[in-house]
């Protein structure tokens, strides 16, 4: 039997800004995870981190990570994801901020 | 100092150009990722977990105020109004746009500094004995060698691909602060029948496979320094592995060739090329020399010296922690310590520096150093001044009397910023200080090295710390595991792995058992951890850091 698989999103970084995003139902590029389409079967994924990737005007080092789905939409499971998607521990800095000016 | 001339200039700003225009075709899509990438790295531009990461070299970690006002501005224009000091005498500013980066580095011209070679497989940014120039025990100042060796090796075209990355460091004193013996090359000046020279180390470096440095050449006369680097970098070049990232360092080459076989190679192609090198090197030599002439060293009273050391503890405290021994007479070595218990190690705000450059201008003959432990170096400061500069650095939290101490802790960036951290560095830092801090028994535990990587990289230099931690990803959880005995020095020693890692939670209490196992075994307040692991060995400390499998056992 093939291993089950483990749903996830294509994330990359900003080719101007460099910071995380994540890729979209909608072929755009968003700065939140929950935002992220969840891939949930590895042709799928495989394509999708393709189309990424292809968008090299855009995005630097597109991959897939691996996410759990919950009431808020796709979370990290690894905790470099984790960080990815708030930013630093040692300063307010970075995603946490950025979020929380944007909101 | 070192001052730029016409050539230096046009130089820079010929590259900055280059690297403007590269920057505008990856933007305008001209250029691949895969094609910018060794573009943007020769010009110290990484892309890290959560922004880009421009790494500016400070040559043999020397700053004039000037400079330093400079790092400031950039902190405050392009970043988030700060910078970060590493274990590589450099800075690194942590959110820069990609778009700003060729205007930073204009701004670095400007004041003549640069971020080239500050990644790559090149030869890095060369380091040198943070206290260049100002201690007793030194043949020579080394920033000159260094210097030539930085001018040569800046765009040499033979070394832009070598088989990894070549970091060289040098050192004028008998006390190694460079950590000379860590290092790829490792250059110690020596002096034999009133001849200058070197002892040449090769092949030493930390990483995933640490290694102490061989003695390839035990005195090298200083003339012939260039021929017998290149010697070295084209042996290794042609010997070295290309196969394996992980071996085609010049340890490994060393290693699985042996220093003998590497000597041969060398000494025969170095008698090869010597008499190509036909003394415009030293002509050179000569000239940088003459920009790095002593300060002209004050002759005051110390009074106002005295009479602080006398009247306030806090000053006092400091004065005998933070200050060094310098050789001109009432002259004393500052150290600023980057290290405030619970901040970030190496870690300094726009403010800070430019406090700092004021007070190198106003009493330290304009110099300010970075050391490879992170922290600021006023080098040459009359001790009457020393007052005034610490109530100073009090105002800007910069006074923290803790240099040498357990929460002088070397930190890397670990996973808070870096992409090929496995674990994070900086919050372990910043808790270990902060215990120790309200356990008020750091100045009781005395000389202890904390150094933390946080991954196998190891730019943390946790091998060559009393007490290392290394930061590893075990099973999707941080886990850190702990190594004892390192040295950093002229006695320097890889340090031994304790045993099993520790969980994020454990690892501030595993270390204060370590600490407490110390307190109780040393035979005096003299004798420091290192020491006392070296009389006992590893036994009682690994009995302290794992209680239950002593229990288990009995």
């Amino acid at each position: 039997m093939p291993r089950p698989f483990t749903p996830k999103v294509v994330t990359a970084n900003d080719l101007l800004m460099g910071d995380v995003i994540y890729q979209t139902v909608d072929n755009v590029w968003s700065r939140s995870i929950a935002e992220a389409e969840v891939l949930r079967d590895e042709d799928t994924a495989n394509a999708r981190l393709a189309f990424g990737s292809a968008q090299a005007g855009e995005v630097v080092g597109a991959y897939l990570a691996d996410v759990k789905v919950g009431e808020n939409g796709p979370q990290p499971v690894h905790f470099r994801e984790d960080f990815r998607m708030t930013g630093p521990s040692n300063y307010f800095h970075g995603k946490q901020a950025d979020l929380q000016a944007s909101s | 100092m070192y001052s730029y001339n016409e050539f230096d200039k046009a130089f820079l700003a010929e590259r900055n150009a280059q690297f403007r225009a590269q920057v505008e075709r990856r933007i305008d899509g001209s250029l691949t990722e895969d094609e910018f990438k060794p573009l943007r790295l020769m010009n110290g531009l990484y892309l890290q977990l959560h922004a880009y990461m421009l790494r500016v070299a400070i040559p043999y970690g020397t700053l004039n105020s000037a400079q330093m006002r400079q790092l400031a501005l950039l902190a405050e224009k392009w970043d988030k109004g700060y910078g970060h000091f590493t274990t590589r005498q450099n800075i690194q500013y942590n959110w820069p746009a990609l778009r700003d980066v060729p205007d930073m580095l204009d701004a670095l011209a400007e004041v003549g500094l640069h971020a080239i070679q500050t990644s790559g497989n090149t030869i890095r940014n060369v380091t040198a004995d943070h206290f260049a120039g100002a201690v007793a025990d030194e043949i020579a100042d080394p920033r000159p060698v260094a210097e030539l060796i930085r001018q040569w090796s800046t765009d040499h075209p033979e070394f832009q691909f070598l088989g990894r990355k070549f970091k060289i460091a040098v050192t004028g004193a008998e006390h190694d602060r460079a950590v000379t013996r860590a290092h790829d090359i490792g250059l110690r000046m020596l002096s034999r029948d009133g001849q200058r020279g070197f002892e040449v180390i090769v092949g030493g470096g930390l990483g995933r496979t640490p290694m102490i440095g061989k003695v390839i050449n035990d005195f090298l006369p200083e003339a012939d320094l260039l021929p017998y680097l290149e010697a070295i970098l084209q042996t290794y070049n042609l010997l070295g592995r290309r196969d394996n990232k992980y071996k085609a360092r010049i340890k490994i080459t060393v290693h699985e060739n042996g220093i003998e076989k590497i000597r041969e190679l060398t000494e025969a192609r170095f008698a090869e090329i010597r008499p190509e090198f036909k003394g415009t090197d030293q002509d050179v030599l000569a000239e940088i020399r003459g920009m790095f002439s002593n300060p002209a060293f004050r002759n005051v009273p110390e009074d106002a010296f005295h009479a602080a050391y006398d009247a306030d503890p806090v000053f006092r405290s400091w004065a005998d922690t933070n200050l060094s021994e310098h050789k001109a007479p009432g002259y004393a070595i500052v150290s600023i310590s980057l290290k405030a218990h619970g901040k970030t190690p190496g870690d300094a705000t726009a403010e800070q520096m430019r406090v700092m450059a004021d007070l190198a201008a106003q009493y330290a003959h304009d110099e300010l150093r970075i050391s490879h432990e992170q922290n600021v170096i006023l080098p040459h400061v009359h001790k009457s001044d020393l007052p005034a500069i610490h109530a100073r650095l009090r105002e800007a939290g910069l006074a923290t009397a803790n240099i040498g101490l357990i929460s002088d802790i070397i930190a890397c960036p670990g996973m808070d910023y870096c992409a090929l951290a496995t674990a994070r560095s900086i919050p372990i830092a910043q808790e270990i200080a902060v215990r120790f801090d309200e356990l008020k028994l750091e100045h009781d535990i005395g000389h202890l090295q904390i150094k933390i990587s946080g991954c196998i990289n190891a730019c943390g230099h946790h091998h060559v710390a009393h007490i290392g931690i290394l930061g590893l990803d075990r099973a999707g959880v941080e886990n850190y595991q702990i190594t004892l005995g390192g040295d950093a020095t002229e006695t320097a020693a890889i340090g031994e792995r304790a045993g099993p890692g520790f969980s994020a939670d454990e690892i501030v209490p595993a270390v204060e058992r370590l600490v407490y196992a110390y307190l109780d075994e040393r035979e005096s307040p003299e004798e420091t951890f290192l020491q006392t692991y070296r009389r006992l060995g590893a036994e009682p400390f690994k009995a302290a850091l794992y209680p239950e499998a002593k229990a288990n056992a009995a």
